[in-house]
């Protein structure tokens, strides 16, 4: 009787104790928090990256990562691997599969010029993350690549033009020709030029994104132009093969180079730290990956009819230089995938 | 007919004649700085180069060698960042390299895989398996400056650019190998005719694991002078097409594809006829499109010239000839 009575009484205090933690698992509803939770639950975002294994995809990623499953979402990833015919693949899959939010960062202007409306047409919201293809998506996040190439232009004019006592000789150590980066940001640099006919540009020679290649080209330009004032660099991927030929040739006090990239410690603080890149135009990728969890998550609880209300959230540009430079300015993946997003 | 004028002399007659002229038209160009980074932008290449002839040579080719060098040492890079002492780190990528070669080399002797697919095969293995499990980040730098190990792409000797002095040491290694020691001399055998090779008693079968197996480590030894140099290592460098202009680098400088023939003099002179363009393409600030046009149109001439002096022999042309 005893054990009967034991049970019963452990049974009510079971069912009692559930009782409670379903009441205190009922979150606090302050109006909207609910609303908002909800509106995140089982829901479909997919990533096509140009390539996933290099700095801004897997930072965005991580940050995408992150906030799916704080809120009860998944994000799937295909990586085409810079390949641009995969990718549209990828992203052809994507539209059959009808995910909720489709995320696309197009290898060039062209490539998605039909993909993007049809998943539109499909229903799917489309965001475009920093590059953009001709046609808008329902979201643009990323870099303004114009402003990015004055701000580069202008760091290399207050540098080495009228105003600095320098004799204004440029090299321009550019990367892949067709690229949408390159072409909008050389017309940046020749905008700003043209407003500066102190600078003298002396070397413009493409190194297709290869640091070895730029590494090259600019050891050979060096040696030309001795009395070289500037270089201006696209993408600090490639830009390490410059600060290379720079320091072998012991010009870094001489030679003021300016790069821009994704802002990631190694890729960017470091060789800040080592004079080798005198001035930085960063994009912030934790900063990006927040804008765009931010507009993932404004389409997932707005559902707008896709294409009816586009929007863009341009990434504000830091300037990044040895003097101004602190130990937050750069990020690491590490700390990416820990707190991203 | 010409006598004696065969692809090597071409490509060296055409390097001259563009030395002079850029010589002469170039402000700078003579200048001995400038010629020792002429050098060392192709001296990569060159190292590169050195390995795939001993592959040609022995009439074999490996596909494998641009992806072989960036895997192993990215890989290297993320044990040492990761703590490992660097020679512990060396070593591993070196038993990696050795391993590859040695897959390579026994799908070629043993399984009778024909080289370029062997070796391309293997080549997107090599990428694959280094992307997935030994370098997920594609890019990576070196993190620990402080050891003369990171200067060796970097520094000079006696004025000269460390790198000119790896590739003229690996050339020189190569070149006693193949002229003075028997496996050297056997790779020359197997590659006339690897039949009579074998009928004579030449073990060919083994000495295909070890010819891949040292094409393996001068790839690492490539890949280590680049990252020495640049900072960095990027994997993507397995998707580019440079290893084309090894190649190229190779056969321009008149090592037949069928096997035999040649020798590293021809690398030198192909490395140098393609460092001798480059730079003075570069200084006359060319832009990129030209430059690979007027790249490939003198590549094509030399090879032409070749045609039409040394016209194939039907009688004793090979078959394998490409």
């Amino acid at each position: 009787m005893n054990g009967m009575k034991l049970m019963r009484a452990l049974l009510a205090t079971a069912t009692l104790a559930a009782a409670t933690t379903v009441a205190i698992s009922e979150p606090y509803d302050d109006g909207q928090s609910k609303t908002y939770y909800e509106s995140f639950k089982g829901k479909k975002v997919a990533f096509v990256p140009l390539s996933m294994g290099f700095d801004l995809t897997e930072g965005w990623n991580a940050g995408l990562q992150n906030q799916a499953k704080a809120l009860g979402y998944t994000v799937e990833v295909r990586d085409p691997n810079w390949n641009v015919e995969a990718a549209v693949q990828a992203a052809n899959g994507f539209v059959s599969e009808k995910p909720d939010v489709l995320v696309l960062h197009p290898l060039d202007q062209q490539a998605y010029n039909r993909i993007v409306p049809k998943a539109m047409a499909e229903g799917i919201n489309v965001v475009q993350i920093n590059l953009k293809s001709v046609t808008n998506g329902d979201a643009y996040v990323g870099a303004d690549w114009y402003d990015l190439g004055v701000k580069q232009a202008e760091l290399i004019v207050k540098a080495c033009g009228k105003d600095s006592g320098k004799n204004g000789k440029v090299a321009i150590v550019t990367g892949q020709a067709a690229t949408p980066t390159i072409v909008i940001g050389n017309q940046a640099f020749d905008d700003v030029f043209a407003q500066h006919p102190e600078i003298q540009i002396v070397a413009k020679q493409s190194a297709d994104f290869d640091p070895a290649k730029a590494q090259a080209i600019t050891s050979t330009i060096l040696k030309q132009n001795p009395d070289l004032c500037g270089i201006l660099g696209v993408w600090d991927g490639q830009d390490g093969g410059t600060a290379a030929a720079i320091r072998e040739a012991n010009m870094q006090d001489t030679v003021y180079f300016v790069s821009s990239g994704g802002g990631s410690k190694a890729a960017a603080c470091d060789n800040i730290a080592n004079d080798l890149f005198d001035a930085y135009v960063s994009y912030d990728v934790p900063g990006q990956a927040r804008d765009l969890n931010a507009a993932v998550k404004i389409l997932l609880q707005t559902k707008p009819k896709p294409g009816s209300a586009p929007f863009a959230l341009y990434t504000p540009l830091k300037i990044l230089t040895k003097e101004n430079m602190t130990p937050s300015s750069c990020w690491t993946l590490e700390e990416q995938k820990a707190f991203g997003g | 007919m010409v006598k004696g004028l065969h692809q090597e002399r071409i490509v060296l007659l055409i390097a001259a004649v563009l030395f002079v002229v850029f010589s002469v038209t170039l402000p700078g160009f003579i200048a001995p700085a400038n010629l020792l980074s002429l050098v060392q932008n192709v001296s990569i290449l060159g190292i590169l180069g050195v390995g795939m002839a001993l592959a040609i040579i022995g009439r074999g080719i490996d596909l494998s060698i641009l992806s072989t060098m960036p895997v192993s040492v990215a890989w290297m890079l993320n044990l040492i960042n990761g703590g490992m002492p660097i020679w512990a780190g060396l070593l591993c990528a070196l038993a990696f390299v050795i391993l590859v070669g040695v897959i390579n080399g026994v799908l070629i002797a043993y399984v009778e895989v024909p080289a370029i697919f062997a070796t391309l095969a293997m080549g997107i293995v090599v990428y694959g398996f280094g992307r997935s499990f030994m370098a997920p980040i594609e890019a990576v730098y070196i993190v620990n400056d402080g050891s003369w190990f990171w200067r060796i792409g970097s520094g000079q000797v006696l004025g000269v650019p460390t790198p000119v002095v790896v590739f003229a040491a690996v050339a020189l290694a190569a070149w006693l190998f193949l002229r003075y020691l028997k496996p050297g001399r056997f790779i020359y055998g197997m590659g006339d005719n690897p039949l009579a090779a074998r009928v004579t008693g030449i073990p060919v079968r083994p000495m295909i694991v070890l010819q891949y197996i040292l094409i393996s480590i001068i790839a690492l030894i490539a890949g280590i002078v680049m990252t020495t140099m640049l900072q960095s290592i990027n994997t993507r460098l397995a998707l580019s097409t440079m290893v084309y202009d090894v190649i190229l680098v190779v056969v321009l400088g008149g090592i037949g594809l069928s096997g035999g023939k040649g020798g590293i003099r021809n690398v030198i002179v192909g490395t140098l006829l393609i460092g001798i363009l480059l730079n003075g393409m570069t200084i006359m600030n060319l832009t990129y499109t030209v430059q690979s046009i007027l790249k490939s149109v003198i590549l094509l001439a030399a090879i032409v010239v070749d045609t039409l002096l040394n016209p194939r022999d039907e009688q004793t042309a090979q078959h394998g000839d490409i």
